[in-house]
């Protein structure tokens, strides 16, 4: 069973194609794994940490192999380390943070995490971007104290300002949806498609959500009759004692039958959690990202249109400032061309995302068909897999019970 | 404390009025008893007498005719060795809950008077219904009272329980759920009623189901009598010994009047006596089979009740995930029809109705293997409830050897007194008059006595056979009904989950035509 969970650790994610190579790279290559999670400290400081191994061919990197250790605040600085410097691009998601479980830290939510983490490096590898970052070069490269050091280091650059919508999307994804579909600040796009894709994005969100929590119950019950069937075969094996007998060997094997089956679907409860809840989760938190990226996508427009006006408005004041005072012509005109500099970086900023998020969404449907289809074929197959298992298991005792000898008394009376 | 002479003349009293009625010509049972046996095997005994026993049953049996009932040990056989061929059909069904104001009432309570009735249909080709179809309209009440005189005339046997009175829960829930849920009990309670192959025939049963108008059976005796028929039982409860649970409507012996409280009180001094073993009367409950069957059976109560709980837990469970396979499958024809109409990606849209589809067949799947389920495991419940008509069924035996150990205690008593008389009236010559009458008086007693307790004897050993027959009975349709439920439960079981393999694999092949991905058989998933 382990060797199949770590083929699919990556999500289904496909190695680096040759059409998401970047320009004169030639055929890179670049492969990440996050393995053997470690608890490390103890009490409130407890942390997990993980080994980070790195095959690659890329020049860049300091040799073809590399395994660092790190902890979950170094994926969460490599993830906003790439956040800022790659506007326009999904970033993938990372797991929830998780402020309760982290103590408990049970073995089922390491796996959880571990993969998770797994998934979130192997999207970034094949991203035919992201995977020439400096900054998960570093994070892939350095050693443990450097690591700590950009950590820190990097905390007070990232203070997170008011009108940061990085900031909202992480408390309160409802808020970003509006902010994204404009229902609170009037300066907008006017695309009709680009709306379009926005509703769609929004409402997708909700879809998978939805069929994420189901997932999550599906799991949990199915778990649940897994344990209750080890309590019903126990009381019947009882039940088997008491009558003794043909009869109590009868209830005696399908308590023992119960009983396997028990065993059987309770350790199948974790399989489906990984294959298929799991990955459901990771696209809702995807969609989430998309949303980032729209909202930066508006931010950025904002500013263009702002600058825009702006520049036209001192531009116009300028041939006033001409007729009328020609002598403070000079000073303002100065302003104007900075201004419109800035006016220009801001719309090329702009078109920059528009053109990177398009390139990412038609990456994301594909991926999207691609990963789910894995995945919805994963859980049709393990449930068929649940069923036989549970047919077998109770089809043992058919032979033994369908004899027609064994409901006749045996029992001899003598008053 | 009561003076000697006014006990003996109770005594004399009491024993008269039980045995001098029954034992006139003229009484009513004595034309019943001398053919026809109480439990309606032969029919030509309905058709004969049939207003007779209209107006015998109008009374409830005293403890003598309860006696006399059982007497003739050549019906016994006649019960038991014929087999209650079951061809003979049995149906009773309650309908048509009605609620019918009470006339008459009390508005000082302050209470809304009102009961319910409800149609109790039967469709018998049983002969001695003299007719195939009919329905009479009863109240719960009724049901208590046919319950109760079931639970006289037939000791010994294993009576299903009636529903229970729930005055508490008809306060409380709603009146039509309470009015259903009566009604289905009340189904049920039949339904057992009818299986039972002596119950079955009784003329109790009979006239419920057929007499039109008000029940022609009386309810059963005083309140006093019943309370203290309860206190008579209690020393054995203290002393821990077995664990008979007693129904408020157990009667050991049904008594009339201020009389029969004196037989009481002495059968109360008789269990004391008994549990301190001052005086060891000849008959004890020596039959050792009989009480490690007991306790067995006790044992196997326990289990069931378990194993009972657990059923039901385990249905529940099985039926939630039903449930959310279904809520899963909605989600993802969802999903499906969204992207459908956004059109970005068909294909995942056609994967996203492609396990719908099979997530809702597999939620109906689980649902109707659930229902199956519930059915083959009710036996498990029924069984349970059964055996609550055992712990009756032993009571009786109980109390019936009580009274013959009071009856035999009564007999060593006046024998002793009767010694102690014939002594002092030697010292004088000629004998004492008042002695002598005293002594004649005495072995009257005495006589009259023993034949009370030679017919206590017979009816306790007509129980202690009743009771095997029975358990005979009981033991002969468990294993039955058990191994029905257990080829039943694994069949369905594996039935269904052979049904929901075949819906994944299908969806599982289509998935793959889908997204044209290479086969991978899904075995090599699990290792």
């Amino acid at each position: 069973m382990e060797p199949f969970l770590l083929q699919r650790s990556a999500g289904g994610v496909p190695p680096l194609s040759p059409s998401m190579t970047g320009a004169g790279a030639g055929q890179s290559f670049l492969s990440i794994s996050v393995t053997d999670p470690v608890k490390l400290g103890s009490g409130v400081q407890a942390y997990i940490s993980y080994r980070v191994s790195t095959k690659t061919n890329m020049q860049e990197y300091r040799g073809p192999e590399k395994i660092v250790i790190r902890r979950f605040s170094d994926f969460v600085w490599l993830h906003e380390r790439l956040a800022e410097r790659n506007k326009g691009i999904v970033i993938p998601p990372l797991p929830e943070k998780s402020a309760v479980e982290k103590f408990r830290f049970s073995a089922e939510f390491i796996e959880v995490r571990r993969r998770a983490l797994d998934v979130f490096m192997n999207r970034i590898a094949t991203h035919p971007q992201l995977h020439m970052s400096e900054d998960l070069k570093n994070f892939l490269q350095a050693d443990e104290e450097a690591m700590e050091r950009a950590r820190s280091a990097e905390g007070s650059v990232f203070k997170k300002k008011p009108s940061d919508f990085m900031q909202m999307f992480k408390d309160v994804q409802m808020k970003v949806s509006d902010a994204v579909l404009g229902k609170d600040k009037p300066v907008e796009e006017t695309d009709p498609e680009y709306e379009k894709l926005k509703h769609y994005v929004v409402d997708l969100e909700d879809h998978l959500a939805e069929a994420q929590r189901q997932s999550m119950k599906l799991v949990k019950r199915q778990r649940e009759l897994g344990q209750v069937l080890s309590d019903f075969g126990k009381s019947v094996k009882l039940l088997g004692n008491c009558e003794g007998g043909s009869l109590g060997k009868a209830f005696a094997d399908l308590g023992g039958c119960a009983d396997q089956l028990s065993f059987k679907l309770q350790n199948k409860g974790l399989d489906l959690l990984l294959i298929f809840e799991e990955p459901l989760k990771e696209y809702v938190r995807t969609v989430q990202a998309i949303k980032v990226v729209m909202a930066d996508r508006a931010q950025a427009y904002r500013q263009h249109r702002e600058l825009t006006e702006s520049s036209k408005l001192k531009e116009l004041n300028l041939e006033k400032l001409k007729l009328l005072r020609p002598d403070k012509a000079g000073e303002v005109e100065a302003e104007v061309t900075e201004i419109k500099a800035q006016s220009d970086e801001a719309k090329l900023r702009y078109e920059e995302i528009v053109r990177l998020m398009e390139k990412e969404m038609v990456q994301f449907q594909e991926a999207k068909t691609r990963d789910l289809g894995l995945v919805l074929h994963d859980f049709a197959c393990a449930q068929a897999q649940l069923a036989s298992d549970t047919a077998d298991a109770w089809r043992t005792l058919l032979p033994y019970l369908d004899n027609p000898h064994l409901g006749e008394s045996t029992v001899t009376e003598s008053g | 404390m009561m003076g000697s002479d006014e006990e003996e003349d109770d005594e004399r009293r009491g024993a008269n009025f039980f045995f001098s009625s029954a034992l006139q010509e003229s009484h009513p049972l004595a034309a019943k008893l001398a053919d026809a046996d109480q439990f309606g095997f032969q029919e030509s005994s309905a058709q004969s007498s049939g207003s007779l026993q209209e107006d015998l049953l109008l009374e409830p049996p005293s403890y003598a005719d309860a006696i006399f009932s059982r007497d003739l040990s050549h019906s016994m056989t006649a019960v038991f060795s014929q087999t209650d061929s079951f061809s003979n059909v049995l149906t009773i069904t309650v309908t048509d809950p009605q609620k019918i104001p009470e006339s008459g009432a009390s508005l000082a309570a302050g209470v809304a008077s009102s009961y319910v009735t409800y149609l109790i249909n039967t469709h018998t080709n049983i002969a001695s219904y003299q007719g195939s179809d009919f329905s009479v309209r009863r109240r719960f009440r009724d049901v208590v009272t046919l319950a109760d005189r079931l639970a006289q005339s037939f000791r010994g046997f294993f009576i299903p329980p009636r529903p229970d009175k729930n005055t508490m829960e008809s306060q409380v829930m709603q009146k039509d759920e309470f009015i259903e849920n009566r009604r289905a009990a009340l189904e049920k309670y039949f339904s057992r009623l009818a299986a039972h192959p002596v119950l079955r025939r009784s003329d109790e049963l009979r006239l419920f189901l057929q007499a039109e108008g008000k029940l022609p059976l009386a309810p059963t005796t005083d309140m006093a009598s019943r309370m203290l028929d309860g206190a008579a039982n209690l020393p054995r409860q203290l002393f821990g010994e077995g664990s008979t649970i007693l129904a408020p409507h157990e009667a050991a012996q049904p008594t009339k009047g201020g009389r029969d409280l004196v037989r009481l009180f002495k059968e109360l001094k008789q269990s004391v006596t008994n549990d301190w073993g001052s005086t060891r009367p000849a008959i004890i409950e020596e039959d050792r089979v009989f009480l490690k069957k007991k306790e067995k059976l006790q044992d196997l109560e326990h289990h069931l009740s378990d194993a009972s709980q657990q059923a039901e837990v385990l249905v529940k469970a099985q039926q939630e995930v039903g449930e959310v396979m279904g809520e899963l499958g909605l989600a993802f024809i969802k999903v499906a029809k969204f992207e459908m109409e956004a059109g970005f990606t068909p294909v995942h849209a056609a994967d996203a109705k492609c396990v719908a589809t099979g997530a809702v067949k597999a939620s109906r799947f689980y649902r109707e293997c659930t229902a199956h389920c519930v059915q083959h495991l009710d036996t498990l419940h029924e069984y349970l409830a059964l055996m609550q008509g055992l712990h009756t069924a032993f009571a009786d035996r109980s109390n019936a050897l009580l009274t013959v150990q009071t009856l035999m205690s009564d007999v060593a008593t006046n024998n002793m007194r009767i010694e102690k008389l014939e002594a002092a009236s030697n010292k004088f010559f000629g004998g004492n008059s008042t002695h002598n009458r005293k002594v004649s008086e005495l072995k009257g007693a005495v006589k009259v006595t023993e034949e009370a307790r030679d017919l206590a004897q017979k009816e306790y050993d007509c129980i202690k056979e009743h009771n095997r027959a029975e358990l005979e009975r009981f033991e002969e349709e468990r294993q039955r009904d058990f191994t029905n439920m257990l080829q039943g439960f694994a069949h369905t079981q594996v039935g269904y989950a052979e049904k929901i393999c075949n819906v994944w694999t299908e969806v599982a092949k289509d998935e793959m035509s889908y997204s044209g991905r290479i086969a991978e058989p899904f075995s090599q998933f699990y290792k």
